[in-house]
């Protein structure tokens, strides 16, 4: 059965350790974005050993390229991009404390092994609906690679962001059961 | 020979691009309405309300409904009598394209194939916009356009089958393809199957097939009933609602036929996502 949780980065062991595929979650606090591009780039500054432009430990990363906002808005619409494009970086990014992933889309055999062996999990927010997920973002601050537009990485501040646990950190995968359950052979 | 100017043509497009990208057409949001209704996951139930709650927010804000604002795609039916003066048609598109993205603040996603580098500030933004042109009898100007996202995009394929591969060869294509899909290209999905011609007119063909109303019937009685049947497949396989699971994955399935070679049957898939942003005019 399907729980509801609401949690504030940056994610704890503890918190990942409580989250199984299906569960709700409403993500609180400080996520940052980034896109193909820009996971090559944080990959990149790790093999030569330099800093990354935001702490990687506890944190959460959403595959996303945002429209750009009209005046006054922080953000434009907002909502994930499909994540298999990001699955050569997330295990390298996991295994240096990275918690959770946001995006929509399956994940490869490697990525899921590293959920469970380092304790992360890859959240699905609904694609599509960037206009709805765009207004739980109330800031936005570019804080790397300003030029690669929309694949900057930047840091926002959400509120009650909703997303649902694909991959668990036990290895179960939300898509598998969802279809197995549906599928009329 | 009637005649229209350039900036009209600018105007229409501008126009017609910016209200797109928050305005899910009626055919569209009809399909997603009936879709939440025979839903039976919970899960995908729930997903498709946050999708009719995103596009009620997305039309009353008049905010994009999704971040991926798409490539522009047209076809554009060129009447054999009209001539448009002050500028070529096709620069006409595109500075219709950039100024529709630019002042709907509206993604600019054209890059190089290898750099990767934007062509925002170099080509244009969101340029160059896909155009296809058509000459047809009359003195107006057809304009067919759809703002196509990547991800439904990057799942399509296509192939050329030897003949014997029949109906039977079709559906099971089409099957693998939004099997192997799953939940990457944003279900449910509207399907656009190009059958027969050569291997680019297939394509092209099942790029126009998703143009098409959704709910409409197919002109062809063969083709719409091979519609029907492969709409019934695809839904057997129980990705649901952005891969959930689920028994709605498919909204509809959109056929274009074409005569072809002797020795082949081309056969191309192109997949839309729910977010069918797609609209016409005649000027």
């Amino acid at each position: 059965m399907s729980k509801t949780y609401h949690l504030t980065t940056p994610l704890s062991d503890e918190d990942v350790a409580k989250l199984e595929s299906g569960d709700i979650v409403y993500l609180n606090g400080t996520i940052y974005t980034a896109r193909d591009a820009a996971h090559k780039r944080l990959v990149d500054l790790l093999d030569e050993g330099k800093e990354l432009p935001f702490d990687l430990k506890g944190a959460i990363i959403y595959f996303v390229g945002p429209t750009p906002p009209k005046p006054g808005d922080p953000i434009g619409s907002a909502g994930p991009t499909t994540s298999y494009r990001m699955d050569s970086y997330s295990p390298r990014l996991i295994a240096e404390g990275l918690k959770g992933m946001i995006g929509k889309g399956k994940r490869n055999q490697e990525v899921k092994d590293a959920c469970v062996k380092y304790k992360a999990v890859y959240f699905g927010a609904t694609g599509g609906a960037g206009a709805l997920l765009g207004k739980q973002i109330k800031s936005a601050e570019v804080i790397a690679y300003e030029e690669l537009g929309p694949e900057a990485v930047r840091k926002l501040e959400v509120v009650d962001f909703p997303v649902t646990v694909v991959n668990d950190a036990y290895g179960r995968d939300l898509y598998q059961i969802g279809r197995e359950q549906y599928e009329v052979k | 020979m009637r005649e229209i100017a350039y900036e009209e043509i600018v105007k229409n497009v501008r126009d017609i691009i910016v209200y797109s990208a928050s305005h899910l057409p009626e055919d569209a949001l009809d399909a997603m309405k009936k879709a939440y209704e025979n839903e039976k996951s919970p899960v995908s139930k729930e997903v498709l309300k946050q999708l009719l709650e995103n596009a009620q927010i997305a039309s009353s804000e008049a905010r994009p409904l999704c971040q991926d604002t798409g490539l522009a795609v047209f076809f554009v039916k060129v009447g054999a009598d009209v001539r448009v003066v002050g500028g070529l048609l096709k620069d006409a598109i595109n500075e219709g394209t950039e100024k529709g993205y630019r002042e709907g603040y509206l993604r600019a996603s054209t890059c190089e194939p290898f750099s990767r580098l934007n062509l925002k500030d170099t080509v244009g933004y969101n340029l160059p916009a896909i155009i296809h042109f058509d000459i047809v009898e009359g003195d107006k100007i057809e304009i067919e356009y759809a703002a196509k996202g990547g991800g439904s995009e990057n799942v399509s394929r296509a192939k050329v089958f030897p003949p014997a591969a029949g109906k039977e060869g079709v559906i099971e294509y089409v099957k693998e393809c939004i099997s192997d899909a799953g939940p990457n290209p944003c279900p449910p999905l509207t399907v656009g199957v190009g059958i027969g011609g050569t291997f680019e007119k297939a394509a092209i063909s099942s790029k126009h097939a998703l143009f098409r109303n959704i709910g409409s019937v197919n002109e062809d009685p063969e083709m719409a009933e091979l519609e029907g049947v492969i709409l019934k497949e695809l839904n057997k396989l129980g990705i649901g609602t952005m891969g959930m699971g689920g028994t709605e994955t498919v909204l509809a399935v959109h056929i274009e036929a074409n005569p072809c070679h002797i020795a082949s049957l081309p056969v191309s898939v192109n997949v839309q996502c729910h977010s069918s942003r797609h609209t016409h005019i005649t000027i």
